[in-house]
């Protein structure tokens, strides 16, 4: 505790603490360095790319890498640079909305239960409820009732995205949610909530302050290993039928169609095997790192 | 904690009674068809027939309270009468009857779980012994080596599906490596094949280490993590801290006291994962052929099978609140300042 | 009259010789141990009449036999029976009313009893139980009656002209079973049996040990199999599960098993397993066609429960010059170059074969034409908007393309969703998992029946080398409507009088010439309506190890139909 004066000199945001000691991770700095890099990629490369995703050209199909095409090409001629530039755009849009939508309800749900025992068991069986679904009948239901109205709404694209991913996101929130509840029952009954609550402490400022900071690492796993969760799932729904239009390319879903060609075409593989690999790699290290900077404990040791 | 648990356990019927009139709906809600697979060169008036026979076009309630009655009443006495040899009458009622294989749902199910307990349970108890000490090892060593390590692994092994790392697994061991090689490994898993000796278990062992590696790879990296974050949050509360000037050894201080109070979130995870086991792994056993109940279910999902789904799916679910109660149970063993009542 | 057809002379001529010994290789019966086979979809009961699927009817190929069956060249050859009947030697009346088998002297059950007429009529009553929902009924149609005139001789009386009476108990879906084993198990008794079911007693060269639905079946040799030194092997492991990918590579490259069925995956891939030197690809051609159906209806959602309905004529697709433009921008080659190697033949019909019953009037589909698509719609009247989409009357030529999630398929979607983006035709993609897209339940809007789009893709056939039933598929009346449930064949609402009173012409026609004219003329009609866009011709790939020989692979009947004269060869 040497920062006393810089402490007294300001009263500083607390955010600039957390950003501070972020910074000092250094395994949490390249991995949002590399998120950006990525993000960046996906959302600008397919405009000063001049190949497009879904364009055929049959006489140049099965290539290696070439300038030309630096990922080579697939089965049909189509660029797959083009291909990882664009299902970037939509597994990283699925995998980070999908994965916020369940882990802040999965978070909503497990604070509440955990928190108020009146809830506790309503909620809980809710969830057992929500686990003992079947995802696919479920999906082909969702869809069967929902997707013509969504298309009506939103356009084929933007109703399709809003399908996936609260499909998605309400089927994956229950591990999160039972996480933090088992958490919060045990945090719930610790010295410093019991003191907080003696002096009179509102339920709401109890969850905020003092509840969610200290359920915030199992929820940071949770968000990473979300992520690779939704990305992968949504392949899956796409390779049922159950996605995106068959021509529209995602991480998953090139991953999932170049498993065949492994021995012939092992770089066609490795591309978005990587790019899933290291995007969750480094949502990882960021959350590690931001772990680390939001518990005062560690800041400023 | 005892009269909580006797209270839970009868909380479940209505909860398992209400969760299988959901499921029972979503699964006749969803459209596919029984008859959906057959070749198209059968007229649409004998799949009607084909419908009309298996009892698809009954109300919905009737076919509900069926499936209630046959799954409630009448499979336990047969399991009872198969079990004891008594007579309990069930000769002339008709049993819960798959769509597709026009056989007793039981059976198959009962045909199905050894080579999923041998893969998937297997896979669940490597994975689970391999996450544990990786866990709380990269935890107490935060940030060096074998923690980057093991991060780098746990990452790439969760975001590396099972349709890849089985396909990939299946070319190395299976196509790489020639078959009269002692490094090879069979791509298909034999569900005849029946240990009788040191041989057949030497077969049965190489036959798993394949399947049960893969999923493993996913277990473990899951199970890790968790333990690895709890680890972290508890190694600087100030009990450890107490304890330590307490003079205790560092082994006693991190294995008991900050490995007890960690194991929540795990075991929560642990509790929500065994029931898994019983729904088998599709995906992996369908890339090495093991047709667990994993493979059941999604054959008779595809095929519209309703009374395989409901009854695959709502014993699922009967593991789930079972499970998810022991992890409660277990929360206040761990922390007996968890109170329920 | 006299029937004297091409076909069933061969089938005549085909009857006297005895099954020739495979290749000269000779020897003891079970003399070359196990054969492992894989279907990579498994079998989920062996007893065909209660599920039609191809994988149970030609597991339990290998144990139940029919009357007679087709051979790789489609010929009728009889089985049990001794000889196939026909007008010129009596076994077929000359009103084509009665058709009369007699069975093969000392055939007999795997258990040792004898096969007589009682189980072939037995078969026949089980199938056509009113409760059985048996999957085969449509091989008993127009059967009025059968009798034994004797323990070995079945008379089969049709309840109307036959002019080709060679279904009932004929090929692999519609096995002779054995009376004894099936009798408690007739109408709503069939589900009982599961032994019976999972355990037929048949005349085949096979029995079973042990069946796992939908997992894996054992057989081993029938020891009372008719033919000596029949079958070469003692045991099969027929094996379930997986994909198609992973049964090529269990042959061709791990070399674990001898022989894989239906092996529908890129060419390129598949050439380079075979090239591994471990095993051949083998195909054999049907009547399969992979075709787009191009929506006489209107699917625009905004007509509520009338969508897809004759009352709501499509809005452009009814113009033959967009159909005709649509098929002449597809290049049929690159699709089977891409999709189906040797699986698959360009065609421009929707009957493809038998080859007496083919078109070739409407060949000039085989060469992509762009350019002359181009002209066929600017003289049709459309022209380019301001996005480059073609429009006529308001109407933008904008259409929806669905069609079963299958690799080659959305591979070949890709590709003609880019030529008909060529013409200025846009054009949006959608795939359905098969089991709802061929599931036909009422209740989902995403059937191909109910084809709530603008033109869908998939592969249709039918069973046997007769086409009648076939073609009557596009009568008016089998179009899917809400009245019928959306049942019916005519998925793309064609309609047409002069095209029905055809189909009626047909079903009373007698001679293979007379019936091939007529045939022929339906095929070009629908051809040139231009709502059926015929794509490939599409054959069964399987692929067996180089150590197996005695292979020859049909599309008319089960793969395993002579699974009797495989055998072993050295290297």
């Amino acid at each position: 505790m040497t920062d006393i004066p810089q402490i007294a000199a300001q009263p500083r945001n607390q955010w600039w603490d957390v950003w501070d000691q972020f910074k000092t991770h250094k395994g949490a700095l390249i991995g949002a360095i590399f998120f950006l890099v990525i993000l960046l990629g996906v959302i600008f490369g397919p405009w000063l790319w001049g190949i497009d995703a879904t364009f055929i050209d049959i006489r140049s199909r099965n290539q290696g890498p070439s300038f030309a095409h630096p990922m080579g090409t697939d089965q049909l001629g189509r660029d797959s640079f083009a291909r990882m530039m664009a299902g970037g755009r939509v597994s990283l849009a699925v995998g980070l909305t999908a994965m916020a939508l369940a882990i802040g309800l999965g978070t909503l749900i497990g604070v509440i239960a955990g928190y108020f025992k009146r809830l506790d068991g309503l909620l809980m069986r809710t969830t057992d409820l929500f686990l003992a679904l079947p995802l696919l009948p479920l999906l082909l239901v969702i869809i069967m009732l929902f997707r013509d109205k969504l298309n009506a709404a939103f356009g084929p694209e933007g109703g399709i995205f809003i399908l996936m991913v609260s499909a998605i996101g309400a089927t994956s929130w229950m591990q999160t949610a039972r996480i933090v509840r088992g958490d919060v029952l045990a945090i719930k009954e610790r010295e410093f909530v019991l003191a907080a609550r003696s002096i009179g402490t509102p339920n709401r400022r109890m969850i905020t302050r003092h509840i969610l900071p200290n359920v915030l690492s199992p929820i940071m796993v949770s968000a990473t290993l979300g992520i690779a969760n939704a990305i992968i799932t949504e392949s899956a729904l796409s390779f049922l039928g159950l996605g995106f239009p068959p021509d529209f390319p995602t991480w998953g879903r090139l991953l999932f169609d170049s498993v065949d060609y492994l021995q012939q075409y092992p770089e066609r593989v490795m591309w978005p095997g990587l790019a899933i690999s290291l995007t969750v790699l480094s949502v990882n290290y960021m959350g590690d790192g931001l772990r680390d900077a939001l518990d005062p404990k560690i800041r400023g040791r | 904690m005892f009269t909580f648990t006797i209270r839970r356990l009868i909380l479940t019927i209505p909860t398992l009674l209400f969760i299988s009139l959901v499921l029972f709906t979503i699964v006749k809600l969803s459209p596919s068809d029984p008859t959906g697979n057959l070749p198209l060169t059968i007229p649409p008036e004998v799949r009607e027939k084909i419908r009309e026979s298996l009892g698809v076009n009954k109300p919905l309630l009737v076919q509900y309270l069926l499936w209630l009655k046959q799954f409630f009443w009448l499979e336990p006495r047969i399991f009872l009468e198969h079990s004891f040899g008594w007579n309990l009458g069930t000769a002339d009622e008709t049993r819960l009857i798959s769509y597709q294989t026009r056989s007793p749902v039981m059976d198959l199910i009962v045909q199905r779980l050894p080579q999923t307990l041998w893969v998937v349970g297997v896979a669940y108890l490597v994975g689970t012994l391999i996450a544990l000490p990786i866990g709380i090892i990269s935890a107490y060593k935060q940030y060096s080596v074998f923690d980057q390590l093991g991060t780098l692994v746990s990452m790439i092994g969760f975001s590396v599906p099972p349709f890849f790392s089985g396909v990939l697994v299946i070319v190395i061991f299976s196509v790489m490596i020639p078959s009269d090689s002692y490094f090879w490994l069979p791509s298909i898993y034999d569900t005849t094949h029946e240990v009788t000796d040191w041989a057949s278990f030497k077969y049965q062992f190489r036959q798993m280490i394949m399947p049960v590696m893969v999923l493993a790879l996913q277990i473990t990296a899951q199970i890790s993590r968790f333990t690895r974050a709890s680890m972290l949050d508890n190694l600087n509360q100030d009990y450890v801290r107490t304890a330590r000037a307490k003079g205790l050894k560092e082994k006693t201080v991190v294995l008991v006291h900050v490995l007890r109070n960690s194991m929540i979130p795990v075991v929560t995870v642990i509790a929500l994962g065994i029931p898994s086991i019983f729904g088998g792994a599709i995906i992996t056993e369908q890339v090495f052929k093991v047709n667990g109940l994993g493979q059941l279910l999604i054959i008779a999902i595809q095929g519209g099978d309703v009374p395989t789904v409901q009854t695959l799916t709502f014993i699922f679910a009967i593991l789930i609140v079972l499970f998810n109660l022991i992890a409660d149970v277990l929360y206040g063993i761990l922390d007996p300042r968890i109170r329920y009542d | 009259m006299k029937l004297k057809t091409a076909l069933m002379g061969a089938a005549a001529s085909l009857a006297v010789v005895p099954m020739a010994m495979a290749d000269g290789h000779e020897g003891e019966r079970g003399r070359d141990g196990q054969l492992n086979i894989i279907y990579w979809q498994a079998p989920s009961t062996l007893n065909p009449y209660l599920s039609g699927g191809t994988k149970e009817v030609e597991s339990a190929s290998l144990v139940l036999e029919s009357l007679a069956r087709f051979d790789n060249t489609g010929a009728l050859i009889p089985s049990l029976a001794e000889s196939i009947p026909t007008i010129e030697n009596g076994g077929i009346s000359e009103d084509l009313k009665t058709i009369t088998w007699k069975l093969k002297d000392g055939v007999m059950w795997s258990d040792g009893s004898p096969v007589t007429s009682e189980d072939a009529i037995f078969s026949w009553k089980y199938c056509t139980d009113e409760n059985s929902g048996c999957a085969q009924a449509s091989y008993f149609d127009g059967v009025e009656n059968m009798e034994a005139v004797d323990a070995q001789t079945v008379k089969i009386t049709f309840n109307a002209p036959k002019p080709f009476p060679y279904t009932a108990l004929v090929g692999a879906e519609s096995p002779v079973i054995q009376a004894a084993q099936f009798a408690e198990c007739l109408g709503a008794r069939a589900p009982e049996c599961t032994d019976a079911n999972f355990g037929p007693i048949g005349t085949g060269p096979f029995k079973v040990d042990e069946f796992k639905p939908n997992d894996v079946i054992q057989f081993s040799a029938n020891e009372n199999y008719r033919e000596a030194g029949k079958p070469a092997f003692a045991t099969v492991l027929f094996k379930g599960g997986g994909d198609a990918a992973a049964a090529a590579r269990s042959v061709l490259e791990t070399g674990e098993f001898d022989y894989a069925w239906n092996l529908q995956i890129d060419p390129n891939l598949l050439a380079n397993m075979e090239s591994q030197g471990k095993g051949k690809v083998v195909t054999a051609f049907g009547t399969s066609v992979e075709r787009i159906h191009v929506n006489q209806t209107n699917p625009d959602p905004a007509l509520g429960d009338e969508r897809g309905t004759v009352a709501h004529p499509h809005p452009f697709l009814t113009d033959p010059a967009i159909g005709k433009a649509l098929s002449m921008a597809i290049d049929r080659e690159l699709l089977v170059e891409v999709g189906y190697g040797a699986g698959g033949q360009v065609t421009c019909n929707v009957l493809p074969a038998p080859e007496v019953y083919a078109s070739t009037a409407n060949d000039a589909c085989k060469t992509q034409d762009i350019e002359g698509a181009k002209k066929v719609l600017a003289d049709a009247g459309w022209t380019a908007g301001g996005d480059g989409i073609l429009t006529k009357d308001g109407n933008r030529l904008s259409i929806l393309y669905q069609t079963s999630t299958n690799a080659v398929r959305q591979d070949a979607q890709a590709l003609i969703k880019q030529w008909w983006n060529e013409l200025g035709v846009e054009v949006e993609l959608r795939n359905i998992d098969g089991s709802v897209f061929f599931g036909g339940d009422p209740s989902s809007p995403d059937t191909f029946q109910k084809f709530f789009a603008d033109v869908e893709m998939y592969t249709n056939n039918f069973a046997g080398v007769d086409p009648e039933a076939y073609m009557a598929n596009w009568r008016c009346s089998e179009i899917p409507s809400p009245e019928t449930q959306w049942q019916g064949a005519n998925m793309q609402r064609f309609c047409s009088e002069e095209y029905d009173a055809l189909v009626d012409e047909l079903a009373t026609t007698a001679g293979i010439d007379a019936r091939a004219v007529i045939v022929k003329q339906l095929n070009d009609m629908l051809m040139q309506s231009y709502s059926i866009i015929p794509l490939v011709h599409r054959g069964g790939v399987s692929a067996h190890a180089n150590t197996l020989a005695g292979v020859k692979i049909t599309d008319w009947d089960s793969e395993m139909w002579n699974i009797a004269d495989w055998y072993r060869t050295g290297n």
